[in-house]
């Protein structure tokens, strides 16, 4: 930094090094359980060394679940878990862009009505309005689909909020210009206004990618047939049978497919997720 | 940035009546939908109370609120709810404060430790939840069983605090990434020249750290405080239901833990309901300091 001091810096890579350790130990020890038998876990304490499973555990979750517990294919499950979090982020993403563009460019009278009507849902989180909401969802009859799992997900204002702020900024001679060549305005929001928006659109992707996937509660009350669970409900009915009965080396082989997807998502697309993520929070 | 956009306006719009409110017809509906009218009918049903078979219901005005505070297991819910979002936002914030400072410092590794630092946001709280009570398993977790190697006999299931213990470092390993990426960029954003000048002065490091860093970066600290607190009432729900289920006798049980208890496990939806309106007045509380917050961070 500023003076050298090299023994502050050898502390600093210590303190970094410990924190990634600490992150990725549980991380490390859940491989290795996924790899062992059933037994081999059970041993106290169990090997610290990946074991020679890996491929069976892994087959016979993405197959055929765990023998205890849900005996639900978590193939099945990672499957719901997609087209969920891809519904919601897409669907978000997309009602959001026009509600924006219609609150940014147009005048209209009930403008500001429509414009705290979607804002003032940035408040509420679903956990907060469980019941009355999964009432709503049973009485259309949207209890295992996925229209119910993901549509009142969406109703959330994060996103306008963003391209909202993100529209402001865009120059207003480009909209002039647009209008003056008689350009329609949806002709203006296709060519002019999406290219512009594509790396907030990327940002938000992989923040709503990952919300949707790692959804919790909702799920957990809309679905009631193990063909419907999320793979991160389905886990969870895995380790329902107990402890003692509890598969853990299967259980462990369905958290590493289920954290390995956003994770992936985070990683490879680091520089949008930073983005979006400070963005929609600020 | 013009002057239009500084006060929320175009000068520039398009004309039509119609389009407009096609194009927020999407969002206006289903947040109606699955909005508003839960809202609506949470609050209306906070001033029902259902007979014992669920058939009929009957205006009580605010007596499930009354009720609800004279309840000892919901006060207990609340200071639970307290002590869990304390432990969780202050650690979630110094160790990620901690590691944000040391990764700033570090000019050469910074980015491959932001990387190693940052995927536990990806991680589901329920798969985290998965992951610690394995580890902690009473039969089987190897940290239970070097718990019980120095002589502390780990069981969660039975043990009310080590249940909390549990809970917490679940949500602070989650929640540790997001803290620290903020904080990195606060720490970013404060100008190079003030440090330098400051070491001239003979300031050291701490000294620095103390007066200089800390003080500007207290907006974000304000800010996490505010997220890591809602994180704290709401995402670790997730976390609860996996790891410990409010249990043992009702020890990790925060409020919304007990709001899904209540209502979906014990169907008594009217104080479900009232507990869901407690909760929003929170929520909004804390939103609404959130957003003063960041106007005022504006002028900075």
């Amino acid at each position: 930094m500023i003076e050298r001091r090299p023994m502050l810096d050898l502390l600093a890579h210590l303190i970094l090094l410990i924190g990634v350790l600490l992150v990725a130990f549980p991380v490390y020890v859940t491989f290795v359980a996924s790899t062992q038998t059933a037994a081999e876990v059970q041993q106290a304490p169990m090997s610290l060394l990946p074991g020679s499973h890996l491929i069976e555990n892994y087959t016979q979750v993405i197959t055929g679940g765990s023998n205890t517990g849900s005996s639900a294919p978590v193939g099945r499950m990672m499957w719901v878990s997609l087209i969920t979090a891809l519904v919601i982020s897409i669907g978000k993403i997309s009602i959001s862009l026009l509600s924006a563009f219609a609150v940014v460019y147009f005048r209209f009278p009930g403008r500001m009505l429509c414009f705290w009507m979607i804002f003032v849902t940035l408040m509420l989180p679903v956990e907060v309005r469980i019941s009355p909401t999964y009432q709503v969802v049973a009485g259309l009859g949207l209890l295992n689909s996925y229209a119910g799992l993901t549509l009142p997900l969406i109703a959330s204002a994060t996103a306008t909020f963003l391209f909202r702020q993100f529209f402001m900024t865009v120059p207003d001679e480009l909209a002039e210009a647009a209008r003056i060549d008689g350009a329609s305005p949806m002709r203006f929001f296709r060519d002019i206004l999406l290219p512009l928006s594509r790396t907030s659109i990327a940002a938000l992707f992989v923040i709503q990618f990952i919300y949707g996937w790692n959804q919790y509660l909702w799920p957990l009350l809309v679905t009631t047939q193990e063909d419907m669970y999320p793979v991160v409900i389905g886990i969870r009915r895995m380790i329902a049978g107990g402890d003692a009965a509890t598969e853990w080396n299967l259980v462990m082989a369905t958290a590493m497919l289920a954290m390995l997807p956003p994770a992936a998502v985070v990683v490879l697309m680091q520089r949008w997720f930073v983005k979006g993520l400070v963005d929609a929070e600020k | 940035m013009n002057t239009s956009a500084v006060a929320g306006q175009k000068r520039v719009v398009f004309s039509g009546l119609v389009l407009p409110y096609l194009l927020l017809a999407p969002q206006l509906i289903i947040t109606v939908v699955f909005f508003f009218w839960p809202a609506a009918q949470a609050l209306w049903q906070s001033t029902q109370m259902q007979d014992a078979f669920g058939i009929g219901s009957e205006f009580v005005g605010l007596e499930n609120f009354t009720t609800l505070f004279s309840t000892p297991e919901y006060l207990a819910s609340f200071r639970l709810t307290a002590a869990f979002s304390t432990a969780v936002a202050v650690s979630g914030l110094v160790i990620a404060l901690l590691l944000a400072v040391m990764a700033n410092r570090v000019i050469r590794a910074a980015t491959a430790y932001k990387t190693l630092l940052i995927w536990p946001y990806a991680v589901a709280p329920a798969i985290a939840a998965v992951l610690w009570l394995f580890l902690f398993s009473p039969a089987v977790g190897i940290l239970a069983l070097a718990l019980r190697h120095v002589g502390v006999d780990w069981n969660h299931l039975l043990n009310g605090d080590q249940a909390f213990l549990l809970v917490v470092i679940t949500s602070v390993w989650k929640q540790v990434s997001y803290n620290f990426l903020f904080f990195l960029a606060g720490l970013q954003s404060i100008p190079r020249s003030l440090l330098e000048a400051a070491a001239i002065d003979g300031a050291g490091p701490w000294r620095r750290f103390r007066t200089i860093v800390f003080p500007l970066l207290s907006p974000t600290t304000f800010f996490l405080l505010v997220v890591n607190v809602i994180y704290a009432f709401f995402d670790t729900f997730a976390v609860i239901d996996a790891a410990t289920q409010g249990g043992p006798g009702g020890q990790t049980a925060v409020l919304v833990y007990k709001v899904y208890q209540d209502g979906f496990k014990g169907l008594d939806f009217g104080s479900s309901a009232a507990q869901s309106v407690v909760l929003m007045l929170i929520v909004t509380v804390l939103t609404v300091m959130q957003f003063r917050f960041i106007d005022r961070r504006v002028q900075y």
